[in-house]
This record gives structure tokens, C-alpha cells and sequence, in this order.
């Protein structure tokens, strides 16, 4: 009740069907090629049109090579995805922003950059880390493909109301900890279904404290814990931070609009369904060692014992550290690693380069380690550049690749050998997330550049 | 693909591991087709599980188990967590798969199979279990899953329970209607909503 989660959802209410679900206007809709292709051909075969394409904007990701991206895709099985996004963008009327296009990047890094996400809104996509766009104070979260084609067909979604969560974190991060481990600590405390059914409003100084980049890895990983959605209340270190953004009001309009954004707070008064409160100086940098999120440990701590893992989840746990080559109870500083990721909708952006750039800078990445760093977007690769970033991460043998997900998920070259471990800032360390067979160990840009330089799994904080 | 729901009695195909993410049901590599053929979504259907990497059958792998069958699939809790993608529901939907029961489902993956008209049935904890026990004894035990009552039936053990659908659902899935045929009647509400929240 009078949650700030309540205010922009009941704000957009159209209508509720009887006995079921509520009939909800969006603001903004984005396409990626993956997850779009099927609700367009949905259109086609009902003979009708986006109801509203301005509010709707195209960007392929997935797919897109992290170099070379003048030339065509090799793979024509990619190209087809990237060129299918194209063609509907066009034959729809959409604003679509193609490969090498300056604007074009993961979309999730692209919205919020370009001010196409705002504080207010509701915003989805047929990509689970939509729930990134929160950061800036709008209700916003991933949907499937038929979700998208009822967005495309009526500008409105049909969804049930999920219930409030409020997440506090007070208090201030010790050195080397940031938002990546804050959000890797939740999950490894509620686990991937501890918000699962909610919406989570995140709060407490510790939160307020962080940046907007800080903010967006933050609510980028809310789905890890299985939220429909994260976000914080907008505040004036969003508002400067969205300001002068491209699709940002402007002028009077301006003005009009941040007088109404500091209206979207949860009351003195509000009631979550359910609420945690966490010490911010409980958080420590953090890896996992399974094969969920949710299975992260302190980086100089040890991977749990049998014993206190509950029966019932015994033989997924066993199954997981078999797959990862790690024992019951052993300490994972130490082991070597064979690549390391910088990027993602997670991690793709200036201030997770800067982080990683400030580990490396005058030290060089260890033999036989192979670095991936792929900046979020182009508008991120072009900031790396004016900053000389690229020159402190060129000294230390990095090479900066061309924007996109990459080995996120590779649906692209960026695959991670099977058997290898890959220290990666993306979100998912599934079996075979980064390739058949593929080890992924998440964590922060920090302990993502001290395995670099290390060649093993080291604690960022002893580099710093 | 739209069917009508009505009473489905059935073997099963028991997976009794919990988090199984969307990665693990179809991986992303599957994830390039530009069509909706479930057909080879369903051929692809927990692929790195199904197949090893020869691409030879896993014997292990329970969809490999000629004992098991059916259209019923009975998973641990948290089935469906991770990404987005629908193709999961159109792979379990192309494999033949008309129900899933398990006691807890991720958010995203529930509305996409109810989409596909696949029901995702949340049972209890202990309904679960003694399901997966029964299974484990007799693979030739079967299931009721009756829509209009809204019950499920373990026929073994004639343990029954009921499981939540609202309304209009209901209605939707017994009579193969999807959310975009009920959208796209509402266009004056839509209007109505714009005009009167217009800047």
C-alpha cells in the first residue's frame, strides 16, 4: 500500500479484467532480434500494425560480432536474425538503431543512456535484465515473445500484480566492494527464487550512495533473484545523470517533469508485502561457485560443505559443482582461470571500465589468460576513448572489442571452450551460458581484472 | 500452439531437479530461429542434457528412458528461472508436453508456457515429492489434471490437490483464446487511457 511501485502501476492501469489479470499501458517498448521475430510474423498472420511505433525502438544485440562490425556477420544464421530485426523495424515504421549505427549497443546499456527509459515509466522487453531500466525509477521487466506481440498489437500487456518487496541496505561498502557484490550477496542470501512473485523497491543509504552505472548493475541482476522487477526511487543523482540525454525532456519540459519525479517515493507510511534490511558492511567482493547466481561466496571464502546444504537440494548442488570441477568445501582463491569478461548489460559500462582499467593500470594481464572487454555500447566505447582508458588497458595487454551481449550468452564468436573458466561481470554462470561445457564464474569488474593480471581467482582487495 | 484444456490423464516424464533455468530447457544457441516451428524446438529440448557432445543420446538423461513417457512434465522447484526466452515454452510445447507440475515456477517462464497453452500446475511440496516417489516406482503412473475443476491427481496414490487459475484463464485455455485476440477488442479503453493521461 502507497508503495512507489503502487503509484506507477496504478498510474497505468487501463483496465482489470474480471477475475484475472490487470490490462496494463506501457510507455516504452524495445525489440532486440531474438526475441522479436515470431510477434512480428504474429502481426503479419493477424493482418495489423503497432498501435503506437513511437514508443517503440529496435536494436539487435545478441547476435552482433565484437569486431569487424563494417563487415557482414559471418555466420548467416546470425545475419538472418540482425537482418530480419531490420526489415520488420522498417516495414512497421520503427526506429531501429543497426549494427555500427552510433546509438546502437546492448539495449538495456542504450535505453537509459539515450533517456528513452525515464523515472514513471513502464517499460518492457522481451529480455529478462530489462529489469535494468528500474535504476532510473520506472516499473520495468522482461516478457516472452507473445508478450511482446500483445505491445506491438495494443501499446498493453495483460499481467497480474505482483506483490512489494523492499530490499534496505544501509550503511557504507568497505574498499573493493560494489554494486556487482551487493547484488551477488542478495542472491546468495534469498537465493533465485527468494523474490520470486515481487517487485522489488531497493533502498537504504548504501543504495542511495550509488551511482547510476552502480544503480543499473543493481537492478540489471534483480531477476537473478527472481523479481519481476527492481528499481529506486528516482533522486537527484538521477536526475543530473539523465539530464541533457537525448530523449530526455528539455527546457520547460524539463522542469515540468522533475517536479513530478520527485513525487515517485513510497510513502512514510507504505507497506511491502515483504521487507529485508541487509548491513552494507556485511558485503565482501564476491564469486560463485555453482551454476545459478545464487551459489556466490565471499571471494576469500570457501564453497559450502554437503552438511549444510538441505537434502532436497543436495543432488542439483553435487550436479553443479561436478559441472564447475569444484569440491564441497574448498576455497576457491588461487585457482587458475583461463578468460576473463568484462561486459554485458551488467557490466558494460564506463564506470566498470574505469574500475577494471584502475586494477590493471601499470600491472600486465597474465599469460595464457584471454581477456574479453566489450563495452555495453558505442556511446560507452566512445567515452572509454576520450578518457585513455583504451591506453592504460592497451599498456597492460587488453584490447578493447566492438559493443554487443558477447559472451554474455554466445550467441556470437565470444564462446568460452568447454572445461575452461571464464571470471566474468556478466549475469548468468548456467551450464553452458558462455559455451558447451563453459565455466563461468561471475564477479564484480574488480575481481574480474585481479584474475587477469593474476591468472587465478585473487581477492581485489590485496591488488588495490 | 492454441488447443482447448479440458481433463488430461497422462503418464509423466519425471525431472527431479530444482532450478532448472531456460539456458538448461533450450540453449541460447538454439535461440536463431526467426520462425516459431516447435517442431525443432522441441527436437532441441533440454539439448546439453539429451545429448552428448557427440551428439549421441544420454542414456542417463530421462527423456532418453524409453520406461518414460507422456504428456505431463513433473520438475523440482523454481522450473523456468533465468532468461526470458519463450522458445523454452515452445520447445517443451513441440516435444509434446500439454502440463508441467512442479511446486514452484519462475515469473517470466509461467506466463510464457500459459501463452503457449501449456498449464504450469503449482502443487505443494509434499504433493511433489510423493509424485516424484510414485514415478521413481512405477513409471507407468498417471496423472489427472482436471481444468474445469482445477484439481490434480496423483492416480497411484489418489492424492489430490487443487492449483490456482483465475478466471479469465480458464476461460482462455479451455477455449483455445489468447491474450491478443482479448487486447485487441479493448482499442476504445486504450484510446480512453491515452487521452486521459496525455502530457
Amino acid at each position: 500500500m502507497n508503495t512507489l511501485f503502487d503509484k506507477i502501476w496504478d498510474a497505468h492501469v487501463v483496465d482489470l479484467v474480471e477475475d484475472g489479470p490487470t490490462q496494463l499501458y506501457i510507455d516504452r517498448l524495445y525489440c532486440h532480434e531474438v526475441t522479436s521475430p515470431q510477434a512480428f510474423d504474429g502481426l503479419r498472420a493477424r493482418g495489423i500494425r503497432p498501435l503506437r511505433p513511437e514508443k517503440i525502438f529496435c536494436m539487435p544485440d545478441h547476435n552482433t560480432p565484437t569486431h569487424d562490425q563494417d563487415k557482414p556477420i559471418a555466420d548467416p544464421v546470425s545475419k538472418k536474425q540482425v537482418d530480419t530485426l531490420a526489415a520488420n523495424a522498417a516495414q512497421f515504421g520503427l526506429t531501429h538503431y543497426g549494427m555500427m549505427d552510433p546509438r546502437n549497443g546492448i539495449i538495456h546499456v542504450v535505453g537509459p543512456e539515450r533517456g528513452l527509459s525515464l523515472p514513471g515509466m513502464t517499460i518492457v522487453c522481451g529480455d529478462s535484465h530489462t529489469s535494468t531500466h528500474g535504476a532510473v525509477g520506472a516499473v520495468a521487466f522482461g516478457i516472452g515473445t507473445s508478450e511482446v506481440e500483445m505491445v506491438l498489437a495494443s501499446q498493453c500487456i495483460l499481467q497480474q500484480k505482483p506483490r512489494s518487496m523492499r530490499i534496505r541496505i544501509d550503511g557504507t561498502l568497505g574498499k573493493g566492494v560494489t554494486a556487482k557484490d551487493m547484488a551477488l550477496f542478495l542472491m546468495s542470501r534469498l537465493t533465485t527464487s527468494g523474490a520470486t512473485g515481487y517487485f522489488v523497491e531497493y533502498a537504504g543509504t548504501a543504495v542511495e550512495a550509488l551511482s547510476m552505472d552502480g544503480r543499473l548493475t543493481l537492478c540489471n541482476l534483480s531477476i537473478e533473484m527472481g523479481a519481476r522487477g527492481g528499481f529506486i526511487a528516482p533522486d537527484e543523482v538521477t536526475f543530473a545523470w539523465l539530464k541533457g540525454r537525448e530523449f530526455a525532456p528539455k527546457g520547460a519540459d524539463w522542469d515540468k517533469a522533475v517536479a513530478y519525479w520527485r513525487t515517485l517515493r513510497s510513502g512514510a507510511d507504505a507497506v511491502f508485502d515483504r521487507e529485508v534490511v541487509f548491513d552494507a558492511a556485511e558485503i565482501a567482493p564476491m564469486v560463485t561457485y555453482g551454476t545459478n547466481p545464487g551459489m556466490g561466496i565471499p571471494v576469500d571464502g570457501a564453497v559450502p560443505a554437503l552438511e549444510t546444504v538441505p537434502e532436497e537440494g543436495r543432488a542439483s548442488f553435487l550436479k553443479s559443482l561436478s559441472y564447475m570441477g569444484f569440491a564441497p568445501g574448498e576455497a576457491l582463491v588461487g585457482k587458475p582461470i583461463d578468460y576473463v569478461f568484462l561486459g554485458a548489460c551488467t557490466n558494460g559500462r564506463i564506470e566498470d571500465f574505469r574500475a577494471f582499467a584502475s586494477v590493471v593500470a601499470g600491472r600486465r594481464k597474465a599469460d595464457g589468460v584471454t581477456a574479453w572487454l566489450v563495452p555495453g555500447s558505442w556511446e560507452v566505447s566512445r567515452q572509454i576513448a576520450s578518457e585513455g582508458l583504451d591506453k592504460t588497458l592497451a599498456a597492460a595487454g587488453f584490447e578493447i572489442r566492438q559493443p554487443g551481449c558477447s559472451a554474455c550468452l554466445a550467441m556470437n564468436d565470444d564462446k568460452v571452450p568447454a572445461g575452461k573458466y571464464c571470471v566474468s561481470t556478466s549475469n548468468r554462470n548456467f551450464e553452458g551460458r558462455q559455451g558447451p561445457g563453459a565455466r563461468t564464474i561471475l564477479a564484480s569488474p574488480l575481481v574480474a581484472a585481479a584474475a587477469a593480471v593474476t591468472g587465478k581467482i585473487t581477492d581485489p582487495r590485496t591488488l588495490l | 500452439m492454441k488447443q482447448k484444456f479440458d481433463i488430461i490423464e497422462s503418464t509423466c516424464v519425471p525431472l527431479p531437479l530444482e532450478n532448472v533455468d531456460t539456458d538448461q530447457i533450450i540453449p541460447a544457441r538454439f535461440l536463431k530461429a526467426t520462425t516459431r516451428e516447435e517442431s525443432f524446438f522441441g527436437e532441441n529440448l533440454f539439448r546439453d542434457w539429451r545429448y552428448r557432445p557427440d551428439g549421441t543420446p544420454d542414456p542417463g538423461f530421462v527423456l532418453n528412458d524409453p520406461r518414460y513417457g507422456g504428456e505431463i512434465l513433473v520438475a523440482g522447484k523454481n522450473f523456468g528461472s533465468g532468461s526470458s526466452r519463450e522458445h523454452a515454452a515452445w520447445a517443451i510445447a513441440g516435444y509434446g508436453f500439454r502440463v508441467v507440475i512442479s511446486s514452484f515456477f519462475a515469473d517470466i517462464h509461467k506466463n510464457n508456457e500459459l501463452n503457449n497453452f501449456v498449464l504450469p500446475v503449482v502443487v505443494s511440496e509434499p504433493f511433489l515429492a510423493e509424485l516424484f516417489a510414485t514415478l521413481a516406482a512405477d513409471p507407468s503412473a498417471k496423472v489427472r489434471v482436471d481444468v474445469p475443476a482445477q484439481t490434480v491427481t496423483n492416480l497411484s496414490t489418489g492424492r489430490t490437490e487443487s492449483f490456482e487459475l483465475n478466471g479469465y484463464k480458464k476461460y482462455c485455455l479451455m477455449n483455445a483464446l489468447d491474450d491478443i485476440d482479448y487486447l485487441l477488442e479493448q482499442k476504445a479503453k486504450i484510446e480512453a487511457y491515452e487521452q486521459k493521461h496525455a502530457l
